[in-house]
């Protein structure tokens, strides 16, 4: 059969989950990591990233009301998905899904985003006239007031709900981990490890997005970048790397150590199959080289223009490199036979419903949510100043 | 849905446990149980079946009876409610098994005159094992496949969202997507049919008594007497899935 | 501004957040109504499933007839095989379903076999049959001659 190498059980010829289901948890592993980077200045007080704060939430947003999608493309009934919040099946991890993401959106994010932005959504009301007053309207729930006393009520509960969304955060996307990592029929998947390497991999990727949305904007508006701010970013970002680095390997060397049943077929199928995604791209760019180059600012002192630049390059290929472990996760689980005699291929579309095509535009969508968000909710209070003053 | 078409299904349901007589949603019975038509009552069966590795010969009639049956995909790939693997062992590696499944055994095997010189070779049919503890059933999101409470595991058709976990969850590879309905489908132990007293297809068609059918709950199914004589085996049991169909003389090398 | 002055207003400077519980309390009965008319009636009845799913797996049609059906007609046949190597053998196991013949239906007449074929889908000789299983070469075994020229079927056995 084309494409098979060996052994396969008749029914595995096809992949059951493509590269929208690569998308998912990329998705929600910038959302998660957005907000853990937010939740720095909220609650852990990093005072350094507070220039980053409302554009990590707004994001969050962006990516995690984009999330659903390639799993609604994907299903063989999107028009039943409903069913997973109607009759969820409490064993399933899946269906807890559709209310860790509700709970996520609703309770944590979008009110974190209003109590945080209440004021100036209130002012910018004040201050408009016709239908665009009518639209703010309904996104301040027709409040009016601004007194010192509502807003620190504000700040408390925006507080609360941080303290409250940081395990939430850890939840929406640990689940994600556990999904794969509750699979005892796949070897490549079934580890206790599975929700902690993907949390932090989840975090270092939003650490990193929003490191790289930050520069971005700040030349799109021709502001000067907060060196401090991103350097703390960096550190963290380093720190969060380690770690991460530390639960993969600690997964490899246990299971070179233990050499069980799937060793030989998994080990043949890193080394053929995955060389190009998990050695050279997950492993070799997208984690040993941003992590030389962190390291690197920390032992040299470099100008501000250097910083930058290593900055962004590690920041992209630290996004590049987690996308491909998604993608070793997914699609690397899918290739080998559960019969471990054989393998198979992905055969990836272009222009079909679960084909590249889809996928590039689902990615690009975050970013036009993004720019509409930053619209209507701008992150920098000059951005805001300009809003009220052009009405 | 409408009140009527739902107290039907609901009496349907009702009916099958609780009188167990033939209801309405059975008047399409066609033959094979005549003045016989049985009262069913589920928590009255506990379904399995036996595989005798010594019986098959590998002539792929259990899958082409499955799919005339079922009505399953025969130009589709990957579509298989049963197949039969082939094994040629050889005696001095025993852990590199040469296995093939020609479209699953539907057009049979290409035949091989001579086997080899320290080569064990037999075959091996595979169906849905309708677990016990069954990880599909487990996983399973919206309560579209489950366990009925004779033992067979089934799906729900118009419950299914097609989000193929189950299919990732099945450590035997026995369950696939329906490309005309877009669920899941798997073997379902032709419960249309082993609820009327008949038996499955695979089972029907088999000319040497490699597969039968059993109920484990009736005390006159030879299957008790079997299981005390020979040596049985379950597919993968470090899974500890419950599995329902029993292998006698299954090799080790055996995935 | 809707609503009264702050400090005129029950719930003085936390309205909006009074507002908020509100929204939410409302999304989550409309969820719970919603729930209350889509889940189906007999969900939930055996176990986590909808209780008609049982009911409609019963309910396909038939295909195969089953060994019962046959030998309600057919007398001759079955006295023909009894004792011979070929009795455990079911009827559709070579004469394909016949459900629909078995009903009843005159013009659903059983397909004819091909005389060699049909049986070597059994009994050529290949590497996998367990040993004492009967298999013949093709090629040194009646070459291309119809296996019914010497052996009846239902009685395979020669003398």
């Amino acid at each position: 059969m084309p494409g098979v190498d060996g052994f396969i059980y008749p029914n595995e010829v096809e992949l059951q989950w493509s590269i929208l289901i690569v998308l998912y948890p990329f998705l929600t592993g910038l959302v998660a990591g957005a907000f853990i980077l937010a939740s720095l200045e909220r609650v852990f007080n990093v005072a350094a990233v507070k220039p980053t704060y409302r554009l990590a939430l707004l994001t969050a947003l962006s990516f995690l009301l984009v999330a659903p999608l390639p799993l609604q493309m994907h299903l063989g009934h999107p028009e039943r998905a409903f069913e997973m919040l109607l009759t969820p099946h409490r064993e399933s991890a899946m269906a807890m899904f559709g209310f860790v993401y509700l709970w996520y959106l609703m309770a944590v994010l979008v009110l974190e985003i209003w109590f945080d932005y209440r004021k100036d959504l209130v002012l910018a009301r004040r201050a408009s006239t016709g239908w665009k007053r009518r639209f703010y309207g309904p996104l301040t729930l027709w409040s009016d007031d601004i007194s010192e006393r509502a807003l620190a009520l504000d700040d408390r509960i925006g507080r609360t709900i941080t303290i409250i969304g940081v395990p939430s955060a850890f939840l929406l996307h640990g689940y994600v981990g556990f999904i794969f990592g509750s699979i005892k029929a796949n070897p490549w998947w079934s580890t206790p490890l599975m929700p902690v390497v993907f949390l932090f991999s989840a975090i270092v990727s939003g650490i990193a997005a929003v490191m790289v949305l930050y520069m971005v904007f700040c030349r799109l508006r021709h502001v000067s970048m907060d060196m401090l701010c991103l350097d703390t970013i960096a550190r963290y970002l380093f720190f969060a790397f380690l770690i991460d680095f530390s639960l993969e390997m600690l997964d490899l060397i246990h299971r070179l150590y233990e050499a069980d049943e799937s060793l030989r077929a998994l080990d043949f199928m890193v080394r053929t199959k995955l060389l190009v995604s998990h050695i050279v791209v997950q492993i070799g760019l997208g984690t040993f080289v941003p992590i030389a180059l962190l390291a690197l600012t920390f032992a040299v002192r470099f100008r501000d223009r250097v910083r930058i630049g290593i900055y962004a390059t590690a920041g992209l290929l630290t996004l590049i490199g987690i996308f491909a472990m998604r993608w070793n996760v997914v699609i690397g689980g899918q290739l080998f036979s559960k019969s471990f005699l054989g393998y198979t291929t992905y055969k990836l579309g272009f222009a079909t419903r679960e084909g590249l095509l889809p996928a590039i535009l689902i990615m690009l969508l975050p970013f036009v949510f993004l720019a509409v968000l930053v619209r209507v909710l701008p992150p920098w209070t000059e951005g805001a100043k300009e809003a009220t003053a052009k009405v | 849905m409408d009140q009527d078409r739902r107290d039907f299904l609901l009496n349907a349901g009702k009916l099958i446990v609780l009188t167990g007589a033939a209801s309405l949603a059975w008047d399409s019975v066609l033959a094979g149980t005549p003045e016989t038509a049985p009262n069913y009552r589920a928590t009255d069966h506990w379904w399995g079946m036996i595989i005798d590795i010594d019986e098959c010969i590998g002539c792929g009639n259990c899958v082409r009876a499955c799919k005339a049956e079922n009505h399953v995909p025969t130009d589709e790939p990957g579509c298989y409610r049963t197949w039969v693997e082939r094994y040629q062992v050889p005696v001095d590696d025993l852990d590199r098994p040469r296995v093939d499944s020609p479209n699953g055994g539907y057009d049979g095997f290409p035949v091989i005159d001579q086997p080899g010189e320290g080569i064990k070779s037999f075959f091996v049919p595979k169906l849905c094992n309708h677990c016990v503890h069954s990880p599909c059933v487990q996983v399973c999101p919206v309560g579209a496949t489950f366990d009925g409470p004779d033992g067979v595991v089934l799906i729900d058709k118009s419950r299914c969202v097609g989000c193929r976990y189950c299919v990732q969850a099945c450590p035997y590879g026995c369950r696939f997507i329906d490309p005309r309905t877009k669920t899941a489908d798997k073997c379902t132990l032709c419960y249309h049919r082993i609820t009327k007293g008949l038996t499955t297809a695979c089972c029907e068609a088999c000319p040497t008594g490699a597969r039968q059918l059993v109920d484990l709950k009736n005390p006159k199914d030879p299957v008790h007497e079997f299981l005390r004589t020979h040596k049985v085996h379950v597919l993968k049991p470090h899974m500890a899935t419950g599995a329902k169909v029993y292998y006698n003389a299954l090799d080790g090398a055996v995935r | 501004m809707i609503g009264k002055p702050a400090g005129e207003s029950r719930f003085g400077h936390a309205r909006h957040v009074v507002r908020v519980a509100v929204l939410f309390a409302s999304g989550f009965v409309t969820f719970l109504l919603v729930r209350q008319a889509l889940v189906p009636a007999d969900f939930g009845a055996y176990g986590f499933y909808r209780g008609g799913a049982l009911g409609d797996a019963a309910s396909l049609p038939i295909t195969f007839a089953g060994q019962a059906a046959c030998v309600d007609c057919h007398d001759a046949v079955v006295q023909a095989r009894h004792g011979s190597k070929h009795e455990r053998v079911r009827c559709e196991a070579c004469h394909g379903a016949l459900a629909q013949h078995a009903s009843g239906d005159v013009a659903a007449k059983p397909k004819t076999l091909n005389p060699r074929t049909l049986c070597l889908t059994c009994h050529v000789k290949s590497s996998g049959k367990p040993e004492g299983f009967p298999q013949i070469v093709p090629a040194d075994h009646a070459e291309e001659g119809p296996c019914t020229a010497c052996h009846q079927p239902h009685a395979p056995r020669i003398g």
